[in-house]
């Protein structure tokens, strides 16, 4: 992606925390990002790291309380998201924004037929009649890859297998032709075939309609496969972002380096037994006053429980946030 | 769906008669002697020829046996005459009661509407308060609302009616003197003015009823929504960019009514059975009074049909739960 270019989305300093009863979460800490329109943006990071957190405070889908955003600034188009009124944000979502969850079994209403869940962004962002509604229904039912989609319209959520249900969740959030899909590991509760189907439709779907995506997953085999660049996340915060092949080339951060060995490989010698990042993830009672991952870390240093490391820029659109890697040569 | 009906109907068939001859035992083997309430004066031969004259003197299995064809078959001819005009039961026996020896089922209809009226009234307005204030309570849970609510539940739900009717017969009736404290079951509404009257002598006792009503299904209401407000399928339809109206409105709602409507229909059984100590403490001529009343002088026929037409009921309201919940929920299938 060009340097500068036109940014569909840009996340700048988002800060959000939890006010539970035990105490604060720092949940998410100055996390900034961006999207060019049309582009596919992986996020990586090990559960906990905030990846959904971050997602879902874009369009405001945390519930308040516990969650307050802090600091920050969304811009969609230049719109600042966290600012907007209730009535805007609402034709955001479904309407410039889709979101695919990450649980496909449970995200649909039971009560209610597919056609009837799938008719109702088209209805009332674009206005259509029941009857043109019907019609795009079927179209996005196909679309996505659902045989016989004009009876099926009629079948509740249940009737359907899981694979078939997220399919009919992104034929939802593609419904109304948004800027920006979200997908928050969308394949991960199926199994690899469907997998590898779903992913193939959303990048057709990404050639056809030019909407930018933000995937997340654990997966990283299927974030080189798909995506432009990559973000990685840990304790709440971006620790790296890179273009694609910078990141499986040329990792920077001591935990992306972790996360890339953790990947079992088919085709080399087999490791005497699959590698673990050792260490629990940090507890994220304050905001960090050090770095996140010194406790994890082979390369700490005396810096490293003094500041946190900020997000720099090494050139190539390759950012890190490491103190080890500020003079960006390849360790 | 049909199917699962009529299967359901046969197998009903069975349990009440099962029913039937547990509530026949038991009130025959339960001490008690419908001439207890003669003078003593009377001659034992004389009791005894009274005793043979109520059907008394032939052996229990043939008893049962009669009044069950005199339940299921007399009875519904009767009342198919009634309404045809036709004569098939005639000069047939009917269940008559010992009390006043008229046929129990005439008494029953007589007692009826004055139950209904009070009991149905109070379950419907208690239905009509308790859904606004659980899904308010769940939308805004520990707000004040909720709080109040929940404190005003729980007094509602511990306080019984033979305490809370005293108390409002003091304060309304006694002090402020707004409401008549005796319900005049012979009053009969034919224009606005008596209307009004009717209005206000019914106030009370289904005031009472209304709230212990109101605290059992409001909580339940409150419960279900909190439950489904915090489904995946919530966040979706916010997603999608749905309003709030519709989110709680529509989508949560139509999930949270399923038991909501079960519980419901499960309580109108209950309607019937009239409410024994509220329908007394306001004396209410009603169904729950002739209840005690024939308990009292041991007038078995009618203790024995009440008792079984409430038995029925809730055979059927269970069944009919049933088929709504195939009704509403469509993951649930019968077949
Ligand atoms: N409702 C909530 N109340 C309190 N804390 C929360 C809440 N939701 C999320 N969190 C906290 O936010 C942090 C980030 O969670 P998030 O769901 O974003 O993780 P994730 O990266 O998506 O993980 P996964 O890969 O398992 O989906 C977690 O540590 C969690 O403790
Ligand atoms: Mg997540």
């Amino acid at each position: 992606m060009p340097e500068g270019g036109r940014r569909v989305l840009e996340v700048l300093g988002l800060e959000i925390v939890f006010h539970t009863r035990d105490g604060e979460i720092h949940a998410v800490n100055d996390v900034s990002f961006s999207l060019a329109p049309g582009e596919v943006l992986g996020v990586v990071g090990e559960s906990g790291s905030g990846k959904s957190v971050t997602m879902m405070s874009l369009i405001g889908l945390l519930p308040s309380p516990p969650a307050r955003v802090c600091r920050g600034q969304v811009l969609l188009d230049g719109e600042n998201l966290l600012m907007v009124s209730p009535a805007r944000m609402r034709q955001v979502r479904g309407g410039e924004v889709g979101f695919v969850f990450q649980d496909p079994m449970t995200s649909l209403n039971p009560v209610f037929t597919v056609g009837y869940q799938l008719a109702e962004p088209l209805r009332r962002h674009m206005g259509m009649t029941k009857r043109a509604a019907r019609a795009r229904s079927i179209e996005l039912l196909e679309l996505v890859g659902i045989p016989d989609a004009a009876a099926r319209l009629r079948d509740y959520p249940h009737q359907f297998s899981g694979g078939m249900r997220q399919r009919v969740m992104i034929a939802i959030a593609l419904a109304c032709e948004p800027k920006v899909l979200i997908a928050d590991e969308p394949t991960t509760a199926l199994d690899v075939t469907i997998q590898a189907q779903i992913l193939e439709l959303l990048q057709d779907l990404r050639a056809q309609l030019g909407m930018a995506i933000i995937w997340i997953t654990h997966d990283l085999g299927v974030i080189a496969g798909i995506a432009d660049r990559v973000m990685v996340m840990y304790g709440g915060q971006v620790v790296e972002q890179a273009p694609v092949r910078e990141v499986f080339g040329n990792p920077q951060h001591p935990y992306t380096r972790a996360l890339l060995k953790t990947v079992p490989s088919v085709t080399g010698a087999r490791a005497a037994r699959l590698e673990v990042i050792e260490g629990q993830p940090p507890i994220l009672t304050s905001a960090p006053s050090a770095c996140s991952f010194r406790d994890r870390c082979a390369d700490r240093a005396a810096q490293c429980d003094r500041e946190n490391p900020v997000l720099r820029a090494i050139g190539g659109g390759h950012d890190v946030a490491c103190h080890q890697s500020y003079g960006g040569c390849p360790a | 769906m049909l199917t699962f009906t009529i299967r359901r109907l046969i197998f009903a068939v069975p349990t009440l008669l099962f029913t039937a001859l547990i509530i026949f035992l038991l009130l025959e083997l339960a001490p008690g002697d419908p001439m207890s309430n003669v003078p003593l004066t009377v001659p034992d031969d004389v009791k005894q020829q009274m005793r043979l004259a109520l059907g008394l003197g032939e052996p229990m299995h043939i008893r049962f046996f009669k009044w069950i064809v005199q339940f299921f078959w007399i009875e519904p001819l009767n009342l198919f005459d009634q309404m045809f005009g036709t004569t098939f039961a005639e000069g047939k026996l009917r269940v008559i009661s010992w009390q006043s020896r008229s046929p129990v089922i005439d008494i029953i209809a007589e007692r009826i509407p004055q139950t209904l009226w009070v009991v149905g009234t109070a379950y419907v307005v208690a239905i009509a308060i308790a859904i606004p204030v659980g899904i308010y309570s769940a939308y805004r849970q520990y707000s004040f609302f909720d709080q109040a609510g929940t404190f005003i539940t729980m007094v509602g739900y511990s306080v019984p009616p033979f305490f809370s009717g005293v108390l409002v017969i003091v304060v309304f009736a006694v002090n402020l003197g707004w409401f008549p404290s005796i319900y005049d079951t012979t009053h009969k509404v034919v224009d606005w003015d008596s209307f009004v009257v009717q209005l206000k002598q019914m106030i009370m006792p289904v005031m009472v009823l209304a709230l212990q009503i109101t605290s059992q299904i409001s909580r339940f209401m409150r419960a279900s929504m909190l439950d489904n407000l915090e489904q995946d399928y919530v966040r979706t339809a916010r997603a999608k960019g749905m309003g709030e109206r519709t989110v709680v409105m529509v989508h949560v709602l139509r999930n949270s009514m399923i038991p909501v409507v079960t519980v419901i229909a499960l309580g109108i059984p209950a309607i019937f059975g009239g409410a024994i100590i509220t329908e007394q403490v306001f004396k209410v001529n009603g169904i729950g009074q002739l209840l005690i009343t024939a308990i009292q002088a041991n007038d078995l026929p009618m203790v024995q049909t009440l008792t079984f037409i409430f038995a029925v009921l809730i055979v059927l309201f269970n069944l009919f739960a049933d088929v709504l919940y195939g009704i509403l929920d469509p993951r649930i299938r019968y077949d």
